[in-house]
């Protein structure tokens, strides 16, 4: 970052803090995502990961630092004003409408850009191919398999057409052939233009689909870099870990 | 909207127009109309509380200021009717804007909304109970002037058409809410408002545009009661009744849905009529025939009334 310019990130989140209290969430955290990119977020439970993405979405106002969007302030902007211009996210816990249809559901999304029922809809199935959930439309949410919720998050999202998609665990808690079916879904998002940022526990997909990984552990971002770097680096694997943890396998490698 | 959406709201109007026009006497064209005054402040609500999920205990405050003014800019100020009618629910609808300002921006939600609503209407008796311009505790009284011109009818068939014409006009734009971008906004708050808002939902002026509809509505009714009674006084028009009549039709008759409240105001009156007819003149016993139903319909929640025959026929 230098000089007056625009910050040439797509998205530049910097020196963002979240206090609650006398605790520190999120600590000084500075984080690059490239335009049409998928980037990763991971570390350990607690690190700070999903306040992180409550302060971008504009789910939490930061305690200090900026978040901005193809160089454009949006901190603190209120959540629907983001996704109004491109912002959407998932939830980690899901939170469907329970009582609606999974194309009613999706629809929500959809009616941001559409404003007529019958586009709405037709936008809504559209998506629900996408992300495999076609044969379901008329299903209620709340007869979704775990699996097929996080599909549902991803297509309520996608159906706002936003320009960025923070995707927050959606792969936690499914088994590995529903892993499997959805990693290529989310590429294809991106492939589809969508840039994406996504928090993700399962290593496995992040290796598999990110092209740059930042680390965060307890509030700070604590390596950045491809998938390959960050696993190796010895100051997470002593976040997962422990400290000394890296030293100690070391050795043990060399012994 | 297909025609075949339209159907069910042609049938009722037609059913209306028919008892109107075959029904002879008073006693049932009296509970007929009545039936329809409640249907259309419990539609009101049905906007608010059955599609957005804001449950307000006090209705009674947008019945109340639709009755008043329509009374009230008649009697004082010399407008006629049916302007004094239309001003009732503007006026009704800029006081739910102005409650749903004061409650939705500071977040209040569930039981926490209901109890202030409650506190509003509560407030407006009280007012209303004491101020000059209303009558004060004595009422107010709309001069008896028979004349179509008026809004008044020589028969209650007559009224009874108007009344079920208000129904259904209700219940065509309970239909399109239904079917419009606002309408699955409403209901996305009332599942879930985070994740609404993470769906590009305005919270708040969704919020704020039902209130705004639901009171015009429930003040409609109001207007309506004044018209057709030509009397009132605080504990007519901002009285508690009317708040929990226009919630618990809703709620008997599916809340959420387009036929609810009428569905859930003519059981309740029909109820309430029935047992008035077989137990004689018990006094309450309509409200406690009110009671037993809310507990049953609380108890054994039947998504709506068609959902519970569905369940029989099985």
């Amino acid at each position: 970052m230098t000089g007056t310019g625009p910050d040439p990130a797509f998205l530049a989140v910097r020196g963002i803090t979240k206090r609650f209290g006398g605790l520190v969430a999120v600590n000084d955290a500075t984080l690059d995502v490239a335009e049409g990119s998928i980037t990763g977020l991971i570390g350990p439970n607690g690190a700070g990961k999903t306040t992180l993405f409550a302060v971008i979405a504009g789910f939490e106002k930061p305690t200090a630092g900026i978040v901005m969007l193809e160089g454009e302030q949006i901190t603190g902007r209120r959540p629907h004003d983001l996704a109004r211009i491109g912002l959407a996210r998932t939830f980690q816990i899901v939170q469907p409408f329970a009582g609606l249809t999974v194309r009613e559901n999706i629809a929500v999304g959809a009616f941001l850009r559409e404003a007529k029922r019958s586009a709405a809809m037709a936008a809504a199935e559209q998506v629900a191919h996408r992300v495999g959930l076609a044969d379901q439309l008329d299903k209620p949410a709340a007869a979704l398999t775990v699996a097929g919720r996080k599909r549902l998050e991803v297509a309520r999202a996608l159906a706002t057409r936003p320009k960025l998609l923070l995707l927050d665990e959606v792969l936690a808690g499914l088994n590995p052939s529903e892993i499997r079916d959805i990693v290529p879904v989310v590429r294809a998002i991106r492939d589809d233009g969508v840039t994406v940022l996504m928090i993700e526990h399962v290593m496995q997909a992040v290796m598999n689909l990110c092209e740059t990984v930042h680390v965060l552990a307890q509030g700070r971002i604590i390596c950045s870099g491809t998938p390959a770097e960050v696993v190796s680096a010895p100051a997470v694997v002593e976040a997962y870990l422990g400290q000394g943890a890296a030293k100690r396998l070391q050795g043990a490698a060399n012994a | 909207m297909t025609p075949r959406d339209l159907v069910p709201i042609i049938a009722f109007g037609v059913v209306v127009v028919a008892a109107a026009l075959l029904v002879t006497s008073n006693v049932a064209l009296n509970f007929l109309v009545f039936t329809m005054i409640i249907a259309l402040a419990a539609q009101g609500w049905n906007l608010l509380g059955g599609y957005g999920g804001q449950f307000s205990f006090g209705h009674a405050a947008f019945f109340g200021t639709g009755a008043y003014l329509t009374a009230i800019l008649q009697l004082r100020f010399g407008m006629g009717a049916y302007p004094a009618f239309a001003a009732g629910i503007a006026g009704a609808a800029l006081v739910g804007l102005a409650i749903g300002a004061l409650a939705f921006r500071s977040g209040l939600k569930g039981s926490y909304f209901a109890l202030v609503t409650l506190a509003f209407a509560e407030v407006f008796r009280v007012l209303a109970n004491a101020a000059e311009i209303t009558g004060g505790a004595a009422g107010i009284l709309i001069r008896l002037e028979v004349n179509p011109a008026n809004f008044q009818f020589a028969d209650r068939g007559t009224f009874l058409m108007v009344a079920g014409s208000l129904v259904t006009l209700a219940l065509l734009a309970t239909l399109a809410l239904e079917r419009s971008r606002l309408g699955a906004q409403l209901v996305a708050v009332r599942e879930n408002e985070a994740a609404a808002q993470a769906l590009g939902v305005d919270v708040l002026a969704v919020k704020l545009r039902a209130i705004t509809l639901s009171a015009g509505m429930t003040g409609a009714a109001g207007g309506l009661y004044a018209q057709y009674f030509l009397y009132l006084d605080a504990n007519i028009a901002y009285g508690t009744w009317i708040s929990v009549e226009a919630l618990l039709a809703p709620i008997v008759g599916g809340a959420g849905t387009v036929f609810g409240p009428v569905l859930g105001a003519v059981i309740l009156h029909g109820l309430a009529e029935a047992t008035k007819s077989v137990a004689g003149r018990i006094p309450g016993i309509d409200l406690v025939v009110f009671g037993i139903v809310l507990i049953l319909v609380v108890r054994f929640p039947p998504r709506d009334i068609p959902g519970l025959l569905r369940r029989w026929r099985r």
